[in-house]
């Protein structure tokens, strides 16, 4: 039985785009708002905001541990401060920042990270961005958002603004198939469901929801069931939406352009084994990368819907008649 | 063996052959970072043919001189200047970037044995090169650390805890050469946080500082000399570069920090490299 899906996945706007864009947005809304960035203004798209706002941008050099302990200081003062880097840097230099500055006494802080994941290509490991959803989840009282096309990702940073405290977004460099019409509501916490299906589940977050939705077709097909759910939202993570499909569909794929350790998978797990046990699948890296094109890089370390879809039938295959 | 001296003429000539090199690979891949590539090619070429006891024949000799390229974005001039000491195949410079080449993006052990150490992330270098220096000192060893930064990254935190560091311990083997080219990734470094006065900084850390132009190999030669001869303190060499050197349409073009020539470019660049 061939499935016909209302996806047509059209290229749209890279997310870090999108969180520029987005940016501005809330600066128009908000005075409050405000924005640092480390040297690389251009390409997290913080630049849009400098044009605009160009007494509420703060060019910090490239300095990230010192960029997010500013703006936890403005914070403290009431502003509402977006720091922004490539996510490798934002995290991994200012991750002590974030814990003692941000998540310890809790301020209001939004740290964003562009160039998540290995698809950022050619440049390599050191700018590749694959322990962050570990690094940040470990933050207690942080949100940490992972959209996977324009229209999410504009209405999660939107929502990050209004929230009061920590929030950390991981966003991509490449063009982003459109997931979601215009007209989508968003909660940060609530993931969606994209597909029903009743065999397997597939819960995905970030490039992978759209190889995840490609992965479901191609199971169809072979008359497998699958379901879709996007998880945006990688912390506080969705229990109900997790228990109903281990109870419904009795089998999980996880996948995420990020190091199985630690990742959205093994906190899916937990939930699972917390609520209702059943036969689990991850799709994710499990080293460093290499420099190559982004395409060939989601070949190599198994990112695509292919992979995606193999791992459906292994966990398939482990499911209990 | 050791690798042989060459003479400053010989490095003139090198030193357009590697610059070809540097918009050759970049052209080829599409991506990467010509300006601080072609700002730094006299002192590397100092370094490597001049300055440090290597032995390309034995990259892991244990007393060998140890240069880390901290500003690892820079990576087409190490593989290019690599490859004239004989570390590397120069015919394969052009698969830059490109699936399973020892020429990664930034300099990666992984595929490179040869190299001292992985670099990407700014502002590390310094505090690498320490560590190597320390263990030469503990062992007897006259090997010495070489680490080149990027102005933009001496913006970096972790850069002045290296520097305060050496400073107190005396660490008189290492040398930070920082490539003073004023720009960084959005802009001028004026426009993005100024830096200078550079020379003041590393002197009231304890460094021996020399400032020279870096693009005169006999000026380079002789610092690297100086900085040799100096006990007791590291030396910061602040070498004042032209972004893009070489190369009209580069130069002092913050554009071309991160941006590959088009084909079109390419064979300019290459005609004015001739
Ligand atoms: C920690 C860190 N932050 C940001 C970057 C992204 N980045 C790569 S090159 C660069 C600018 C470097 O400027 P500079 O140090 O002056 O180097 P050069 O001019 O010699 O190319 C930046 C911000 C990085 N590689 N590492
Ligand atoms: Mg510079």
């Amino acid at each position: 039985m061939a499935a016909t899906t209302k996806f047509e996945l059209k290229l749209g706007m890279a997310t870090r785009e999108a969180f520029g864009k987005a940016l501005v947005a809330l600066g128009k809304e908000n005075r409050d708002v405000v924005v640092c960035d480390a040297d690389l203004s251009k390409s997290t798209f913080t630049s849009l905001f400098h044009n605009e706002f160009p007494d509420r941008f703060f060019s910090c050099g490239i300095a990230e541990a010192n960029m997010v302990a500013i703006g936890a200081g403005l914070a403290y003062a009431g502003k509402i401060p977006f720091v922004a880097s490539f996510s490798s840097f934002v995290m991994n230099k200012g991750f002590e920042q974030l814990r003692c500055a941000v998540a310890y006494p809790g301020v209001n802080l939004k740290a964003v990270g562009t160039h998540s994941g290995i698809s950022i290509g050619e440049d390599g490991p050191s700018q590749m961005s694959i322990e962050e959803t570990a690094l940040a989840c470990s933050l207690p009282g942080f949100i940490v958002l992972s959209p996977a096309d324009e229209v999410s990702t504009m209405a999660l940073i939107r929502a990050a603004g209004h929230h009061v405290g920590p929030v950390f977004a991981r966003t991509g460099r490449m063009k982003a198939p459109i997931i979601y019409s215009a007209d989508q509501k968003f909660e940060m916490g609530k993931a969606i469901q994209l597909i029903d299906g009743s065999d397997v589940t597939i819960m995905a977050t970030g490039l992978l929801v759209a190889e995840s939705i490609r992965a479901q077709e191609t199971l169809a097909a072979e008359g497998i069931s699958a379901r879709v759910i996007d998880f945006h939202t990688i912390k506080p993570l969705d229990r109900d939406i997790i228990r109903k499909a281990a109870a419904e569909t009795g089998a999980i794929v996880v996948a995420e352009e990020h190091l199985v350790d630690g990742g959205l998978g093994v906190r899916i797990a937990q939930v699972v084994a917390e609520t209702h046990p059943c036969v689990m699948e991850f799709v994710g890296l499990t080293g460093y990368a290499e420099s190559a094109t982004p395409e060939q890089l989601l070949d190599k370390y198994g990112m695509l819907a292919r992979d995606v879809a193999a791992a459906a039938r292994k966990v398939l295959a482990r499911k209990p008649k | 063996m050791q690798q042989q001296q060459k003479s400053l003429d010989e490095l003139t000539v090198m030193a357009k052959r590697v610059r070809r090199a540097i918009i050759e690979m970049i052209g080829a891949a599409g991506s990467g970072h010509p300006g601080g590539s072609l700002s730094a090619v006299e002192v590397l070429l100092t370094l490597y043919f001049r300055t440090m006891r290597h032995d390309p024949a034995n990259p892991k000799w244990k007393d060998r001189d140890r240069f880390i390229l901290s500003k690892g974005h820079a990576s087409p001039v190490l593989y290019a200047v690599m490859a004239e000491a004989g570390y590397c195949p120069a015919d394969k410079l052009n698969t830059f970037r490109k699936l399973g080449s020892m020429y990664q993006g930034h300099p990666d052990v992984r595929f490179f044995p040869a190299l001292e150490a992985s670099t990407g992330s700014l502002g590390e270098g310094v505090s690498l090169a320490l560590g190597m220096a320390l263990a030469a000192r503990l062992d007897g060893s006259p090997a010495r650390s070489y680490a080149m930064l990027g102005d933009g990254e001496i913006q970096e935190g972790q850069v002045w805890e290296g520097a305060m560091f050496a400073g107190y311990h005396k660490i008189d083997n290492v040398v930070a050469i920082v490539d003073s080219n004023r720009i960084q990734l959005d802009g001028f470094v004026k426009d993005i946080m100024e830096i200078e006065p550079i020379v003041d900084k590393w002197r009231s850390f304890g460094w021996h500082v020399i400032d020279v132009d870096g693009h005169n190999l006999a000026a380079l030669d002789a610092a690297f000399q100086e900085a040799a001869a100096t006990n007791g303190k590291p030396t910061a060499i602040i070498a004042r570069t032209i972004k893009g050197k070489g190369v009209s349409f580069m130069e002092n073009n913050p554009k071309f920090h991160g941006t590959a020539p088009t084909p079109d470019e390419v064979k300019r660049a290459l005609q004015e490299l001739q």
